[in-house]
C-alpha cells in the first residue's frame, strides 16, 4: 500500500481542475491509497467536490481563519505535520503548488521532485528540464517521504462519480504572521480557463498592439476558446500576464491550439507540446512554429484571422 | 536594511538549444555558452535599484559552483554588486543544500533580503527560495513582478495563475523574481574594469558546516518526444476543411 496525500488548490469555493489530474498521477502508483487535504477557512464546498473524484479514499479538512488565502508559510507547516503518515505528498505544478510544495519538502528535510510527467516506479519518475529540451528519469531516496509537484498537462483528469468520506483533521502547527495576503487582481473574463479549455487561441508579438490583440479575443469568443499569449506579447502590454504560455508561464494541453503571429521560441513551445492539434498562422514560412504545427497557414494574420473568424461563424 | 544577498547561478545560456548526449548520461555542456541564469540577473537588478534608492547599504552576489562561476560573479560585480562570495563545490548541489547554504550566509551576513530567480533555466526546479523561506522561518514572496519597500516590510506583487497577487511581508525575507520585474542593465566596459578590483571571496561548502544531499538521483536523460511537421494549407478555406476533418470545427 502506498499512502498518498494530495494538497487541494482552491479559491474558497471551487476546487482547482488541476487536482483531478494530480489524482490521476497518484493513481498510477502501485497500491495507491489517496487522501486529499483541503486547508480553508470553510472547507465544505471544496471538500465535497474533492470527494467526487474517482480514486480518492478520504478528504481531510483543516478549517482555520488563517487558511482563507493560500499563504505557503501558513499552509506549509500544517501539510508537513500531516505528512508523517504518508509515503507521498503531491501538489499541482501550478503557481499554488510551485510555491507551497518546496516549502513542505524543506520542512520535511527532503528535495522535491518537480513536474512529474510519468510515474516509472515507486521511487522513479520522469520530468522535463531545460525548458523541456530534455526529459530526465529521477529516483527519489528510499526511506523518506516523496514530495512532488505533478505536471498537470501530462495527465487527463480522473473521472467523477465518487463519494469519498470527508472528515476533519487536526494538526499541531505554529503559524507565522509575517506574511499577509493583501489581495488578488484578476482579469474578469467569461472565457474558458486557459489551463482547462478544450481549445485555445493564442497571439504573439506580431499582433503589434493591445488593440489588435482584440483579433485573438474575437476568434476565441467565436470558438468558445480560452486565450493565450507569448511572453513577448505580455511584456509588450498587449494582454495580461495570466495569459502567458510557456516555460515560465502556463503549461497547457488543449485539444486544439491556434498560434497566431507566434514564431515558436523553444520557451513557448514547451508550454504547448502536449496539445492535441497545433495550428499555426504566421507570415514567415521559416518560423519554427511550423516544425511542430499539425496544420500551418503561411499568411498575414491581419488578412486571415478576420476571415477565419467569419468562416467559423457561418 | 543593511544587506541584500543575491544568488547568481551559472547556467547554459538562454539562447542555446540544449542537446541530450547520445549515451543518455546528461546534456551537452562542453563548449556551450554559459551565462547568469536570466531570472537571477533580474534579482540582481532589483537589489541594485533598492540600494540606489537608499533602502540598502550593500549588495552581495553569491554563487555556488566550481571556479568557473567566478565569471558570472564578475559580471554581477560589473553590474554593480559590491562584493561576491563563491561557495565552492565539486558537483552541483541539490536544491535543499543550496537553500541551506543561503540560510547559512543569510544568518552570517545578517541579510535583510535574499533575492533569487524564481527558477533556474537548467533544472527548472523552482525550489530554493521556497525552501529557504521554510528553513529560515521567514517570508517567501515568490514570482515577484513588483517590489516596494516600506521600512521593515516589503509589499510584493506576485505573478500567479489567477492574475496578480499582492502580499505584505516583514523583513528579513526571501523574494524570488519573475521576468517582468525589471529589465537588467547592460554592463559597460569601465564597470568591467572596476569589477576586477572588487572583493570575491571563496568559501568551501564544508567550511559552512553543510553536508549536501541526499539528492534526487538523475538516472538517465532522453530527448523529448518530438512532434511531426504537419500539413500546410493554402488559405482559410483549406484551414477550415482541415479542422473539420479532425472534428475540430
Amino acid at each position: 500500500m502506498a499512502k498518498i496525500l494530495i494538497v487541494a488548490e482552491h479559491d474558497g469555493k471551487n476546487l482547482n481542475a488541476s487536482i483531478a489530474k494530480c489524482v490521476a498521477c497518484a493513481s498510477s502508483i502501485d497500491g495507491a491509497e489517496i487522501d486529499v487535504i483541503v486547508l480553508a477557512a470553510a472547507a465544505g464546498d471544496v471538500a465535497a467536490q474533492a470527494a467526487e473524484i474517482a480514486g480518492v479514499n478520504r478528504v481531510l479538512t483543516i478549517e482555520r481563519p488563517e487558511n482563507e488565502h493560500p499563504v505557503s508559510s501558513v499552509l506549509g507547516p500544517q501539510v508537513a505535520a500531516l505528512a508523517g503518515g504518508y509515503a507521498y505528498v503531491f501538489g499541482p505544478s501550478t503557481t499554488f503548488g510551485r510555491d507551497l510544495m518546496p516549502h513542505v519538502a524543506a520542512l520535511l528535510g527532503v528535495n522535491q521532485v518537480t513536474d512529474i510527467m510519468s510515474v516509472e516506479g515507486s521511487h522513479t519518475f520522469k520530468r522535463p528540464i531545460y525548458a523541456g529540451n530534455a526529459i530526465v528519469t529521477v529516483e527519489a531516496p528510499q526511506g523518506s517521504t516523496i514530495v512532488a509537484t505533478v505536471r498537470v498537462a501530462s495527465y487527463q483528469a480522473a473521472a467523477g462519480g465518487n463519494s469519498a468520506t470527508v472528515e476533519p483533521a487536526s494538526v499541531e502547527a505554529d503559524l507565522p504572521a509575517h506574511t499577509r495576503y493583501v489581495g488578488l487582481e484578476s482579469a474578469v473574463s467569461d472565457r474558458p480557463d486557459l489551463q482547462t479549455a478544450a481549445s485555445v487561441v493564442a497571439g504573439g508579438r506580431a499582433l503589434g498592439s493591445e488593440e489588435d490583440f482584440g483579433l485573438i479575443y474575437k476568434l476565441a469568443d467565436k470558438m468558445g476558446a480560452g486565450v493565450g499569449a507569448t511572453r513577448a506579447a505580455v511584456d509588450a502590454g498587449y494582454c495580461p500576464n495570466d495569459m502567458q504560455v510557456g516555460q515560465t508561464g502556463k503549461i497547457i494541453a488543449p485539444d486544439l491550439y491556434i498560434a497566431i503571429g507566434i514564431s515558436g521560441a523553444i520557451q513557448h513551445l514547451t508550454g504547448i507540446k502536449d496539445a492535441g492539434t497545433i495550428v499555426a498562422i504566421n507570415k514567415d514560412e521559416e518560423a519554427p512554429i511550423f516544425e511542430v504545427a499539425d496544420i500551418g497557414l503561411v499568411a498575414d494574420l491581419f488578412d486571415v484571422v478576420p476571415e477565419l473568424t467569419s468562416a467559423l461563424e457561418s | 536594511m543593511d544587506k541584500i544577498l543575491v544568488g547568481l547561478k551559472r547556467v547554459v545560456d538562454y539562447n542555446v538549444r540544449v542537446q541530450v548526449k547520445s549515451d543518455g548520461s546528461g546534456v551537452e555542456t562542453d563548449g556551450v555558452k554559459m551565462s547568469i541564469n536570466p531570472f537571477d540577473e533580474i534579482a540582481l537588478e532589483e537589489a541594485l535599484r533598492i540600494k540606489e534608492r537608499g533602502d540598502a547599504n550593500e549588495v552581495v552576489a553569491v554563487s555556488i559552483g566550481t571556479a568557473d562561476s567566478q565569471q558570472q560573479l564578475r559580471t554581477g560585480l560589473a553590474m554593480g554588486a559590491d562584493r561576491a562570495i563563491l561557495v565552492t563545490v565539486d558537483e552541483a548541489p541539490d536544491p535543499l543544500s543550496v537553500a541551506r547554504i543561503f540560510l547559512s550566509l543569510a544568518e552570517k551576513e545578517n541579510a535583510g533580503l535574499v533575492m533569487l530567480g524564481k527558477q533556474a533555466i537548467d533544472g527548472d526546479n523552482s525550489q530554493v527560495a521556497q525552501m529557504l523561506g521554510a528553513l529560515w522561518g521567514r517570508p517567501q514572496a515568490t514570482f515577484a513582478s513588483g517590489v516596494t519597500l516600506d521600512g521593515d516590510t516589503a509589499r510584493v506583487i506576485r505573478e500567479v495563475d489567477a492574475g496578480l497577487e499582492t502580499v505584505e511581508v516583514d523583513l528579513p525575507a526571501v523574494i524570488s523574481v519573475d521576468l517582468r520585474l525589471n529589465e537588467p542593465r547592460y554592463v559597460k566596459l569601465p564597470d568591467i574594469m572596476k569589477a576586477k578590483k572588487k572583493p570575491l571571496d571563496e568559501v568551501a561548502l564544508a567550511d559552512l558546516g553543510i553536508e549536501a544531499g541526499p539528492p534526487i538521483k538523475e538516472l538517465s536523460f532522453a530527448p523529448p518526444e518530438g512532434r511531426q511537421r504537419g500539413i500546410i494549407v493554402e488559405d482559410v478555406a483549406g484551414l477550415v476543411t482541415a479542422l473539420k476533418d479532425k472534428g475540430l470545427a
